[in-house]
């Protein structure tokens, strides 16, 4: 069963992924990624890491997605078939961001193949309770730092912002 | 296996396939009277009668609604975006009826030889999910504003994006206070450590005041209207909308009204739990207890539904900036202090 929802979930991961690659109305493009962040979501079910699954949706798929799906929608001036045709730069770049990507995957695909994947951590990994715990004893420190540093962000675009009305 | 797919593996999935069955029916005939009683409340309160023609008492006329719903003209406008036009609808619905999927409706309890725990899947992070999937719904409004192709419906689309991030956040926070006393996410858990202290409606007021007027902005229920607003935006997103796809707008709105109701009934006012009535329940039977258990449930989000239709027809509607206001700079700081004061509260062993 599981195995069976992992390949379901895997083609719809490529297809919208694909979709939002090359389907030329931005919208279109929006709501496919969203889609596709939800299959990632189904990942971390799969991967018995319920909360970072249910996270996933809040903030990816629930809150950053409709922020730039309004971005989009506000902006997108004539509507379909505006998005210019890639050129040769873009080609290149594409082809170098998967070839890099493919070779950082390679190692672990030859393990798999050898049969020496790391052994499943303790169940209940993906918990709200294991998860706290990490995330306030041995990764307080980059948690706390990244808090800092959204904030600092957060008073940058309020300056830029407020510059602009003024 | 992980636990969501738990569900369907084996023999497993005839349970969960007839409970799924059972609250569909339930919410969609909860929905088709939630719409009645609206309308006989609506009249009541405006002294005035009502939709009492068909049936007794008018109780058959949902079932006219929807006859009328499906036999109306479908109307798509010749430049909309078609696919998304006739998707948006979909997502509303879809999205407003899965969160009820993990939805107790009372303790887990014995009979037949069984346990049987009346919900359909009991996730360790049942409040979070609710979350989650009822964050996908705002796809729904804007997606209709956006492909109708019309400036009212996109205004209504946009103004419903706003307005649902802004109140998820005083919502979500007000929701955090509630998590800290229970120490769970599970809804049961929370139910179960308000009999053991007390209602948190009584032990926080503030988180409850702050998520139940949070609840109605993202119901988009008055005075929180906005992306409707017929006075300003004719009716907003689904101006466009004729037939039984303005119908699924409909229904979701008020699938999104019971599931708040539910929700502020688990959170805040003890679930199936009344006090001095749960020591009467004790003498009875498991069966019958856990049927006492689902009636007051019921009671109790009847009278939170009652109470959004009772608002709806009180007050007017808000501004759109005082709306913003409103949930920016007064329940956000409100919730935050919330946090404090149960902060405050669990050091002094009060939960």
């Amino acid at each position: 069963m599981a195995e069976a929802i992992f390949w379901f979930n895997a083609f719809i991961a490529v297809l919208t992924a694909a979709v939002v690659v090359l389907h030329r109305n931005p919208v279109v493009e929006a709501l496919a990624l969203a889609l596709h962040l939800c299959s990632i979501a189904v990942f971390f079910v799969l991967l018995e890491a319920p909360f970072a699954a249910v996270i996933q949706v809040i903030l990816y798929a629930g809150a950053i997605m409709v922020l730039f799906l309004f971005v989009v929608m506000l902006l997108d001036p004539g509507g379909e078939g505006k998005a210019g045709r890639a050129g040769k730069i873009q080609l290149a770049a594409t082809l170098l961001g998967a070839g890099a990507f493919l070779a950082a995957l390679l190692p672990v695909a030859l393990a798999a193949g050898a049969g020496e994947l790391p052994p499943p951590v303790h169940p209940g990994f993906g918990g709200v309770r294991t998860f706290g715990q990490l995330l306030f004893t041995e990764y307080l420190f980059p948690f706390e730092a990244a808090s800092v540093l959204l904030l600092s962000a957060m008073i940058g675009a309020l300056y830029l912002a407020k510059r602009e009305l003024d | 296996m992980p636990e969501m797919i738990d569900l369907f593996a084996g023999f497993g999935i005839i349970p969960t396939a007839v409970k799924i069955g059972i609250l569909i029916g339930l919410v969609m005939t909860a929905v088709a009277y939630i719409s009645f009683a609206e309308r006989r409340i609506a009249g009541f309160i405006q002294e005035r009668i009502g939709p009492n023609r068909v049936g007794p008492l008018g109780l058959l006329q949902p079932l006219a609604d929807g006859l009328k719903f499906i036999f109306k003209e479908e109307i798509i406008p010749s430049l909309a975006h078609k696919p998304t036009f006739i998707l948006a609808p979909a997502i509303a619905v879809t999205t407003a009826l899965t969160t009820f999927a993990v939805l107790p409706f009372g303790g887990p309890f014995e009979a037949w030889g069984k346990t049987i725990s009346p919900m359909v899947a009991d996730l360790d992070i049942g409040v979070l999910y609710i979350l989650a999937v009822a964050s996908l719904g705002v796809y729904g409004i804007v997606l209709a504003g956006w492909s109708s192709n019309n400036k009212y419906s996109l205004l209504g689309g946009l103004r419903s994006t706003a307005q649902l991030i802004s109140y998820e956040l005083p919502m979500t926070l007000a929701l955090v206070g509630v998590l800290m006393a229970a120490g769970s996410l599970r809804l049961a858990d929370i139910v179960n450590a308000q009999m053991n202290s007390a209602w948190y409606a009584v032990a926080m007021p503030l988180g409850a005041f702050i998520f139940i007027v949070s609840a109605f902005a993202e119901t988009n229920r008055l005075p929180f209207d906005m992306p409707e607003a017929e006075a300003e935006i004719v009716a907003g997103y689904h101006t466009e909308y004729s037939s039984m796809k303005f119908a699924m707008f409909y229904m979701a709105e008020y699938m999104n009204v019971t599931m708040s109701s539910c929700l502020i009934t688990l959170l805040f006012f003890g679930g199936w739990h009344l006090p001095f009535v749960e020591g009467m329940l004790q003498g009875l039977s498991q069966p019958s207890r856990a049927a006492a258990h689902a009636a007051i449930f019921a009671g109790k989000t009847t009278f939170f539904i009652f109470f959004y239709i009772w608002v709806r027809w009180t007050l007017p509607r808000f501004r759109y900036d005082q709306l913003m206001r409103l949930g920016w700079k007064v329940l956000l700081p409100l919730a935050l202090a919330n946090i404090f004061y149960v902060g405050g509260a669990i050091l002094l062993g009060w939960f």
